[in-house]
C-alpha cells in the first residue's frame, strides 16, 4: 500500500523488487498459500526487514528471492536481472540462475557449515564454485574473516566454535562471492540476546562499509528496531504494510509502529481524552509537551512514552491524557499537530473501534486499528 | 600345508580386495543417484528412481549363489573362464555394487538438507552438492558401509571358493569336507575370524578419525587400544567464546 510513496521518496534505486510474488506448495493433494502476491521493493543500501508471525510466509519469501524454491507466479528481480526467467521448467538451477545466485549471499538460522572443513574452508566454497583458485581463495578467506572478526579461528572446525562465531563464519562465506544483496533468515533466531546485538551490528557494520544492501526475516521487533530502515509486516501470505521506518510512524493506525514504539496507559477516569503523539526528526528535539501545557493551562499527565534512535535518528511515541472529552480537546490537539507531530486519539474517543487479529490475545503488538487511513 | 594356506588366503585377499574397488566406484555414484532422483531431490525424477530403486532391490536380495550361476556368460565373456580368482571377482562385485548402493543411499539421505541449500544459495549445481555436501558430510558413515561392504564379500567370496573360486572357501571344502581334514578347516575360520576382526577394526578407526576430524580434533592415535581417554575437544568452544 506504501510501494507508490516508497518509489517516489526513494534516493536510491530498488535492488530486490517482487511483484505478484505466489507460492503454493501442494502436497498430497493439499494446497498451502504460502504469499498471496507479495510486491516488495528494497532499496540500494538499506537494511530491509520482514516481520511476522510463524506461518507467514517469510521464509518462503527470502527463499523464493533467490529461487531456492520456485515460485507459483509473480516475478524476482535482483540487481535488475530477471531471476524468474531465469529459471528453467526442472527443479534443476541453470547456469545463468547460479551465476545470479552466486551474487546473492545468504545466511541461515543454523549457519549450515561445513562439520568436515575448517573454518578458512568453508569461506572458500563460493569461491571454489566460482572457479578462484587456491592462492587467492586463501587470501579472500583469510580477509574476509579478519573483517568479520575471526581471523585467529581460521584453523578451526565449526564445532569448536560458539553459535555467534559460527554465524560471523556464514556471513564471511556469504560475502564470498562479493554480493550486492545479502538475505538473511532468522540469521539471528539460534543466538542469545547479546550475541544477538553483537552480530545484527556486525550486519549493520557491512552495511554501510560495503553498501551491501540486506533483506532480513525475523519474528523479533527489537531486531526490526536495532538495523532496519525500512520493514514489512506479513501476514498470511502478504505484505499489510511497508514502508521506512519514519513513513511507518507517519502512518496512522501502523501496527508495525505501534509495536516499534509500544506504548500503552488507561485512562484514569472517565472524561479523559488519551492521545498518542509520534515524535521523529525536528520534532522529537522540541518541547512540545510543555509548550502545550503553558499556552492552553491544562494539566497533562503522560501514561506512557517509549524513545529510540532508529537510523540514527531520534523517533518516539508518547501517550498522554488530557482532561476533558476529546471535543473539548481540539484545539490542544490541532496545536501538536501544528507542530508537525503526529497525533492518535486512542480507545473509543475517537470513533475507531480497535479489532483483534487473530492470535492477538497473547501479542499486543498485534491490536489494529479498524480503520486504516 | 603352509604354502596352501598362504595361497588361499592371498587368493582371498584378492578377490575382495578387486570386488570392494568395484563396488565402491559403482555403489556410490548409484547410492547417491538414488537420493538426488528421490523426492525432493536435485535430480527429482520419480520413474528413473522407481526403476533404478526396483533393480537395486533384486540385486541385493539375489542369493549370491544363484546370482554367481546367473552371471556365467557374463563372467565368460569378460574373463575368458568361469572357474578361478579372477572369475569369481564379477559376480563378487556385481552383487556387491547393490549392497554397498543402499548403504551409501542411507548414510547420503542423512546429510543435513540446510547444507545442500547453502551450496545451492552460493551457485553450486548438482555436482559441487555432491562433491562438497553430501560425501564428505557422510564420509565416516560411507565409510562404516564400505566395512560392511568388505565383511560380506568375505562371506561370500568363500562361497565362491566352494565352486570353484579358489580361496579359503576352497580350502574349506575340499580338506575340511571332502577330505576329513578338519584341523585344516578350523584354520581357516581362525584365518577369517582374524582377518575379519582387523577390517573391522581398521574401518571403525578410519570411521572414528574421519568425524573427529569435524569434531576437531587431531586423527585418534593409535594408542588408543591402550583405551586411553580421549583429549576433551568438546570442551575447547566454550573457552573460545
Ligand atoms: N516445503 C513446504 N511444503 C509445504 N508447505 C510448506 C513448505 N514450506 C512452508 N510451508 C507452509 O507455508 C506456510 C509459510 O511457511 P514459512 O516457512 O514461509 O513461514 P515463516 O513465516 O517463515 O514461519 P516461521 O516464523 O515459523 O519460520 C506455512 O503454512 C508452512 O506450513
Ligand atoms: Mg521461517
Amino acid at each position: 500500500m506504501h510501494s507508490l510513496r516508497l518509489a517516489l521518496d526513494s534516493d536510491g534505486t530498488p535492488v530486490i523488487t517482487t511483484s505478484g510474488l505466489t507460492k503454493v506448495y501442494r502436497s498430497r493433494g493439499r494446497e498451502v498459500t504460502a504469499l498471496d502476491g507479495v510486491d516488495l521493493q528494497v532499496r540500494e543500501g538499506e537494511v530491509f526487514g520482514v516481520i511476522g508471525q510463524s506461518g507467514a510466509g517469510k521464509s518462503s519469501l527470502i527463499r523464493c528471492i533467490n529461487l531456492l524454491e520456485k515460485p507459483t507466479s509473480g516475478t524476482v528481480m535482483v540487481d535488475g536481472v530477471d531471476l524468474t526467467a531465469l529459471a528453467g521448467r526442472g527443479p534443476r538451477a541453470g547456469k545463468e540462475l547460479r551465476q545470479a545466485r552466486s551474487r546473492i549471499g545468504m545466511v541461515f538460522q543454523h549457519f549450515n557449515l561445513l562439520s568436515s572443513r575448517t573454518v578458512q574452508s568453508n569461506v572458500e566454497v563460493p569461491l571454489e564454485i566460482l572457479g578462484v583458485s587456491g592462492k587467492e581463495r586463501s587470501r579472500k578467506a583469510l580477509e574476509l574473516l579478519d573483517l568479520v572478526g575471526l581471523a585467529d579461528k581460521a584453523k578451526n572446525y565449526p564445532s569448536q566454535l560458539s553459535g555467534g562465531q559460527k554465524q560471523r563464519v556464514g556471513i564471511a562465506r556469504a560475502l564470498a562471492g562479493d554480493p550486492k544483496v545479502l538475505l538473511s533468515d532468522e540469521a539471528t533466531s539460534a543466538l542469545d540476546p547479546e550475541t544477538t546485538r553483537s552480530i545484527l551490528e556486525l550486519i549493520r557494520d557491512l552495511n554501510r562499509q560495503l553498501g551491501l544492501t540486506v533483506l532480513l526475516i525475523t519474528h523479533e521487533m527489537d531486531v526490526v528496531k536495532t538495523i532496519c530502515d525500512s520493514a514489512a509486516l506479513m501476514e498470511r501470505g502478504r505484505i499489510v504494510e511497508s514502508g521506512t521506518v519514519a513513513e511507518l510512524l507517519a502512518t496512522p493506525g501502523s501496527q508495525l509502529a505501534d509495536a516499534l514504539f509500544p506504548v500503552s496507559g488507561e485512562a484514569t477516569e472517565a472524561d479523559r481524552t488519551v492521545v498518542d503523539v509520534t515524535f521523529h526528526g525536528e520534532a522529537a528535539t522540541q518541547p512540545v509537551i510543555s509548550q502545550l501545557s503553558r499556552t492552553y493551562n491544562i494539566d497533562i499527565s503522560i501514561l506512557g512514552a517509549a524513545m529510540d534512535t532508529v537510523g540514527g535518528r531520534q523517533i518516539g511515541r508518547m501517550r498522554i491524557e488530557l482532561p476533558g472529552r476529546y471535543e473539548e480537546n481540539v484545539v490542544p490537539i490541532g496545536f501538536l499537530r501544528e507542530q508537525g507531530l503526529q497525533v492518535e486519539i486512542a480507545g473509543d474517543a475517537a470513533g475507531a473501534p480497535l479489532l483483534v487479529t487473530e492470535g492477538g490475545a497473547g501479542n499486543p503488538h498485534l491490536v489494529k486499528e479498524g480503520v486504516a487511513k | 600345508m603352509q604354502p596352501l594356506l598362504e595361497t588361499a588366503s592371498l587368493e582371498t585377499l584378492r578377490m575382495v580386495g578387486w570386488s570392494t574397488l568395484i563396488a565402491i566406484l559403482g555403489g556410490l555414484p548409484l547410492g547417491v543417484f538414488l537420493v538426488l532422483t528421490d523426492r525432493g531431490g536435485l535430480l527429482q525424477n520419480a520413474a528413473v528412481n522407481k526403476v533404478v530403486g526396483q533393480v537395486v532391490n533384486i540385486g541385493r536380495s539375489m542369493p549370491f549363489i544363484i546370482l554367481m550361476v546367473a552371471l556365467m556368460p557374463l563372467t565368460r565373456s569378460i574373463t575368458g573362464t568361469t572357474i578361478g580368482v579372477e572369475a569369481a571377482i564379477v559376480p563378487l562385485a556385481i552383487g556387491a555394487i547393490p549392497f554397498f548402493a543402499r548403504l551409501v543411499e542411507t548414510s547420503v539421505r542423512e546429510v543435513d538438507h540446510g547444507l545442500v541449500e547453502a551450496v545451492q544459495s552460493m551457485g553450486g549445481n548438482t555436482w559441487a552438492v555432491v562433491r562438497k555436501v553430501l560425501v564428505p558430510e557422510s564420509l565416516p558413515s560411507l565409510i562404516s558401509g564400505a566395512t560392511t561392504t568388505v565383511v560380506a564379500l568375505i562371506g561370500y567370496s568363500a562361497m565362491a571358493g566352494a565352486v570353484g573360486g579358489g580361496g579359503l572357501g576352497n580350502i574349506a571344502i575340499t580338506y575340511g569336507y571332502q577330505r576329513f581334514e578338519t584341523g585344516l578347516m578350523w584354520v581357516t575360520i581362525a584365518i577369517l575370524a582374524v582377518v575379519i576382526s582387523v577390517i573391522q577394526f581398521i574401518g571403525d578407526y578410519a570411521a572414528r578419525a574421519v568425524s573427529r576430524k569435524g569434531r576437531g580434533a587431531t586423527a585418534p592415535k593409535l594408542r588408543l587400544l591402550r583405551n586411553t581417554p580421549a583429549p576433551a575437544a568438546a570442551v575447547e568452544p566454550t573457552k573460545a567464546a
